[in-house]
């Protein structure tokens, strides 16, 4: 199974960008997908209901939403895989800069809006510098010599990023990507381990151990399916 | 380098095949896109522009030389040959003038530092109101920001195929613009309403209903036509730089005859 984890700040396009993939591949090979945020999403229920796909949702609520990633992906990669998905595409929140979702293995793909804001790549941290790809939507909403200002900035950042800039409306110019997403190779469950480092602190995530699923931490954690403490506050 | 940009046919807005085999742009050759609005005159130099395989809602594919560009080519901006003016009158960028020529000519891999200053310089050629080097581009005007735009793409896109949406609609000096970018020998494309910028152009492009509809070549006539229409626009300039500085209409203007 191929898997594709996509990132980006909320409204820059990840799930017009999902939208075109799906378009694109569906006729190829069978898609799971899965959304992580924080209060609500609705995203699972609109894609399935547009393409028919396996979507899931999960909402982390008091927890940071990578975190909460980290801990869902195992039981998730293993739901995908059990229901036979050839590609796995997770799109993240993408709401706090200090980490990144993305793993050793499969694409990392960074979702920035042309109108974000030249500082946007490096605020964006490590959501940038550790993307395999950066696709820039909403190119027709400005000039050639500021989308370029743009990429170059991504560039500074990210010097050996792949980079693309479509209208993810229309899915223009997403040629390349699909021949990468074909082209990727098929993860291996038990060595998926996160790219980045996590933040510092006491739980078994925050002390730095990369491994997915809840069955390798303690401290505060959640399950894909229900929840270990009570008192948590999980978002919808 | 660019010797030749080939358009082949994608579909109408109605999913039919357009009704050309291909389309040649040779270089040194001015090329004018007109048509209704809704016609897909911006749609046609977008897919030149982002170099289209088939992957834009067009469906056409655009060659270089007569080969389909490299994957590189389409995205990174200091390979890529072709510099567009898009209708955009609106920098989102947080930085001065300066700051954004500075960050586009790294982009566009240029190291001569003075291109900033010739770019802002030629850029206040094209607009009433000068842009100083240390404005942001977030706070000027539309026909400002075009300016720096349009300056921008001839110094720092610098690229063999220029692209320009409508320039005549944002109240700058277009005869200027038109006249710097025809001295060049590069492959310029006008998507245009103005009859003059359409008959200073050798070779019309007509759109309709997302397609192309036919490609003329200008006849001597409209060579003479596009000059007596060139003098009409200087005086019908003249008139509106005047009115434009407070001035009001004296009797020579009523009876001026424009023939």
């Amino acid at each position: 199974m191929k898997l594709l984890i996509i990132a980006g700040p909320p409204s820059s396009g990840k799930t017009s960008l999902v939208k075109q993939i799906i378009r694109k591949l569906q006729g190829e090979m069978k898609i799971a997908f899965l959304k992580i945020d924080v209060v609500k999403a609705f995203e699972d229920v609109e894609l399935s209901r547009e393409f028919n796909i396996l979507a899931k949702k999960f909402c982390s609520g008091d927890l940071c939403p990578d975190h909460a990633g980290v801990m869902v992906l195992g039981d998730a990669v293993e739901w995908a895989e059990s229901n036979g998905a050839d590609l796995f595409i997770v799109e993240s929140a993408g709401l706090c800069l200090r980490c990144s979702p993305y793993l050793n293995q499969g694409l990392g793909i960074v979702v920035l809006s042309s109108i974000a804001g030249i500082h946007a790549p490096e605020k964006m941290g490590a959501m940038v510098s550790l993307a395999d790809i950066a696709i820039v939507t909403k190119i027709d909403l400005v000039s050639q010599a500021e989308r370029e200002v743009l990429v170059q900035k991504i560039k500074e950042v990210h010097p050996s990023v792949i980079l693309m800039e479509t209208n993810a409306l229309q899915g223009t110019s997403l040629h390349r990507l699909y021949g990468l997403i074909r082209n990727s190779g098929d993860i291996d469950e038990d060595t998926l381990v996160l790219k980045g480092n996590p933040p510092l602190g006491t739980c078994t995530i925050c002390v730095g151990k990369k491994e997915i699923g809840w069955k390798h931490h303690f401290g505060v954690v959640q399950k894909l399916d229900g929840q270990t403490a009570e008192y948590l506050y999980r978002g919808e | 380098m660019i010797k030749e940009i080939t358009i082949l046919p994608g579909l109408d807005k109605s999913g039919m095949k357009e009704n050309f085999s291909h389309i040649e742009l040779t270089a040194g050759e001015t090329v004018s896109i007109v048509g209704p609005t809704g016609s897909g005159k911006t749609a046609f130099i977008t897919d030149i522009e982002l170099l289209a395989q088939e992957d834009t809602s067009t469906r056409r594919r655009i060659l270089i030389n007569g080969m389909t560009p490299d994957d590189e080519i389409r995205s990174n901006p200091s390979l890529k040959p072709i510099a567009m003016i898009t209708q955009n009158t609106k920098c989102f960028a947080d930085l001065s003038a300066e700051e954004f020529l500075q960050i586009h000519a790294r982009a566009r891999g240029i190291k001569d530092k003075k291109v900033i200053d010739d770019t802002i310089e030629l850029a206040n050629k094209f607009t009433g109101e000068k842009i100083q080097k240390n404005s942001r581009v977030t706070v000027l005007s539309g026909g400002q920001t075009r300016s720096l735009l349009v300056a921008d793409a001839i110094l720092i896109g610098a690229a063999p195929v220029i692209l320009l949406d409508e320039i005549e609609n944002a109240g700058i000096f277009k005869q200027e613009v038109v006249r710097i970018i025809q001295e060049t020998g590069k492959i310029i494309v006008f998507v245009t309403h103005d009859p003059v910028i359409a008959l200073l152009t050798r070779k019309r492009i007509i759109m309709e209903n997302g397609a192309v509809k036919k490609v003329l070549f200008r006849s001597d006539l409209e060579v003479k036509a596009a000059h007596n229409l060139l003098e009409f626009d200087k005086k019908v300039g003249i008139i509106r730089e005047k009115l434009r500085a407070g001035k009001t209409i004296t009797k020579e203007f009523v009876t001026a005859s424009f023939a």
